[in-house]
């Protein structure tokens, strides 16, 4: 098997000592960044990319670094979910349903150990599940010419407008923004400056990951400022660390469940994890035969959304290395990392860094053992976490956002630039404006203009060519479905909003 | 209400957009498409979307703070700015312990707390940046150490 023989060279890469402490290190603050509310996956591993350069560190190893970070923090996110009422970071709100619940009920430290063997086995099967479909969907990749990623990047604003959000319009007019953002800068073919505003400073374009920190991290600064960390107070105690043997064993059919409904939905480009952990909580509450439970702390509803939400993580891996496309906002910003370490996602990365891929895969697999070990006998050390207070951990981010943007260029333009994208990201989510589809279009605008403007070369202006191919015609289908299919679909699906945290001092 | 004033924004700033890349400088090398058409288009899009917000608000609408709490955001943005101008001149240390301290304060409301939190952070982060990851960075301005 060839699969297995790039595995074993992957290994041969993870398993080196050094190697092996950045994975483990990345898990840890993985953890601790999923743990700490206000501290997403996306921002964690945003701001921590620009130290991860100053580091040194080569393309794998950053790889792995990032990446370990980013599984981390998708098993920390329910930490919080479960003790505090408060999802650490988007996809987790889902385990606040029975978590908390059940965290209440006196049972914390079995959600905490269930949630985080059902992290593990969605993880560790969709790292499984990537490893053997990402190699066949790199070969479908070759057969993608211009045209095809144009309406591949479509497909990917599409379902993230569509799916992921609340208003079409609102997120539409996201994804314009970023991509208006991507075009500033010296145009690509005709090496002319656009829209710079005769600033010296834009004409190398803004930098994305000064958008993302200033979107995420900064932004959120200015949410605690409003809201004087309040939503933040040590809601459930634990004491000592127990087996739930019997709800591990009887939800081991729900994990399973779970796992391919969140493997499935991060595969779609745009969708990612909070749509893997809403559809398997969604769909284990509809197909058990006893779902009186649901909501007032069933153990399957600890383990259906947490299993979903790292097999969707996984799975959202397999169109951003294959395609270049990104399924959610943190593998946006993994995506991030790849295009500053020159690393071009896409098939040609399977058969010309062939050791960056399986490296990575390999360091995967380990990854989900070490943060199974974290998760479960010492979850305790990060229940300390979450006290740390807002008013130290707040500050804190922003110094540590500020130095990393300050290190990459030197400038404080970057700085300033940051700050703007910071205000801005406040008032775009008060507003209910999505900040994902920012990102996405700053990153992928250059790639999306690019492969229109070839298509058109390629078809001397003819702009049916666009959609010309079956792939083609079946990803401009999948796309206007994807878009206006919630439309119809959000009278039937609703989400279910949160327990109410006012109850918090009785449990 | 808001979203009326966002939609009209995303309105005149998408026409405004699509006018500035139709005089985008043109050169030789050039292809069916284009430097223009792409921002033309996205200016158009984004125009779009602002009227259809505008049309059909979100209802009920983002709740604003109080004048009192704009204040505070206000200052906030002003000492993340004096704190990217004075990064460079002022070294890290100071500059970082006066911000967090502020930022701190403007968290939770305890000066000394604050005050606690500003320094403290300042001295760590600096031997994490400093000592841990290996960033040059300097600590004090020039001239305080020979």
């Amino acid at each position: 098997m060839e699969t297995f023989s790039l595995l074993a060279d992957g290994f041969a890469v993870a398993l080196n000592p050094f190697t092996l402490m950045l994975a483990v290190a990345g898990c840890i603050i993985g953890t601790m960044v999923g743990a700490l509310p206000g501290l997403g996956p996306s921002n964690g591993v945003a701001i921590l990319i620009p130290l991860a350069f100053s580091f040194g560190l080569d393309a794998t190893e950053a790889l792995i670094l990032m990446t370990s970070v980013y599984y981390g923090a998708m098993y920390g996110g329910r930490i919080s979910s479960i003790l505090l009422n408060i999802p650490g970071d988007e996809p987790a709100l889902m385990t606040t349903l029975d978590g908390y619940p059940m965290a209440k009920a006196g049972r914390a430290s079995d959600a905490l150990v269930l949630s985080g063997v059902a992290s593990f086995v969605g993880a560790f099967l969709a790292t499984i599940g990537l490893m053997l479909l990402a190699p066949m969907l790199a070969q479908v990749a070759f057969l993608f010419g211009p045209a095809e990623y144009f309406a591949l990047y479509l497909l990917a604003f599409s379902t993230l407008g569509g799916i992921a959000s609340n208003n079409q319009r609102k997120a539409a007019l996201a994804a314009c923004i970023g991509l208006a953002i991507a075009m500033i800068g010296l145009d690509n073919s005709s090496g002319m400056p656009r829209l710079t505003g005769g600033n010296m400073h834009l004409m190398d374009g803004v930098d994305f990951l000064v958008a993302i920190v200033g979107l995420f991290a900064v932004s959120e600064v200015f949410i605690f400022i409003e809201s004087h960390g309040k939503s933040s107070a040590i809601g459930v105690k634990i004491d000592k660390i127990t087996i739930p043997v019997k709800d591990i064993v009887r939800t081991s059919g729900t994990m399973l469940r779970s796992t391919v409904i969140g493997f499935i939905a991060g595969i779609l480009p745009g969708a990612g994890a909070s749509l893997g952990s809403f559809l398997a909580y969604m769909a284990e509450k509809s197909t058990v035969r006893d779902n009186s439970r649901f909501g007032k702390g069933d153990p399957r509803g600890v383990a259906a959304p947490e299993a979903g939400n790292n097999a969707a993580a996984g799975g959202a891996l397999v169109p951003m290395l294959t395609l270049g496309v990104p399924g959610s906002g943190t593998t946006a910003v993994l995506l991030a990392l790849l295009m500053t370490l020159n690393i071009t996602p896409g098939p040609l990365l399977f058969t010309e860094r062939p050791e960056v891929v399986w490296g990575l895969i390999a360091a995967l697999l380990i990854a989900n053992i070490v943060l199974l070990i974290l998760n479960v006998p010492m979850v305790r050390i990060f229940v300390k976490v979450l006290s740390v207070p807002p008013g130290v951990l707040l500050p804190g981010v922003t110094m540590v956002s500020f130095v990393g943007i300050y290190s990459l260029s030197g400038s404080s333009f970057d700085l300033l630039l940051m700050i703007a994208f910071g205000v801005l990201g406040y008032l775009l989510r008060k507003l209910d404006v999505p900040t994902v589809p920012i990102i996405l279009g700053i990153l992928l605008g250059n790639h999306m203009e690019d492969s229109l403007r070839r298509a058109m070369v390629l078809s001397g202006g003819d702009w049916q060519y666009l959609y010309s191919s079956k792939i083609a015609i079946g990803l401009w289908i999948a796309a206007i479905v994807g878009f206006i299919a919630p439309l119809f679909l959000k009278r039937f699906i609703t989400k279910p909003s949160r327990v109410e945290p006012d109850e918090a001092s009785d449990g | 209400m808001s979203d009326r004033v966002l939609g009209l924004v995303a309105v005149f700033a998408g026409l405004a957009y699509a006018f500035a890349a139709t005089r985008i400088p043109t050169s030789f090398l050039s292809d069916p498409v284009g430097s223009k058409t792409f921002p033309m288009m996205l200016g158009g899009i984004a125009a779009l979307c602002g009227a259809l917000i505008a049309l059909k608000p979100d209802r009920p609408g983002p709740s604003w703070p109080g004048f009192r709490t704009w204040l505070a955001l206000g200052l906030a943005v002003a000492v993340l700015t004096g704190y990217a101008y004075s990064l460079k001149p002022l070294g890290f240390l100071i500059p970082t312990a006066v911000a967090a301290s502020i930022l701190s304060y403007q968290i939770r409301p305890r000066a000394t707390h604050a005050l606690a939190t500003g320094i403290g952070l300042s001295l760590g982060l600096y031997a994490v940046f400093r000592f841990l990851l290996g960033l040059s960075l300097a600590a004090v301005p020039k001239g305080w150490i020979a």
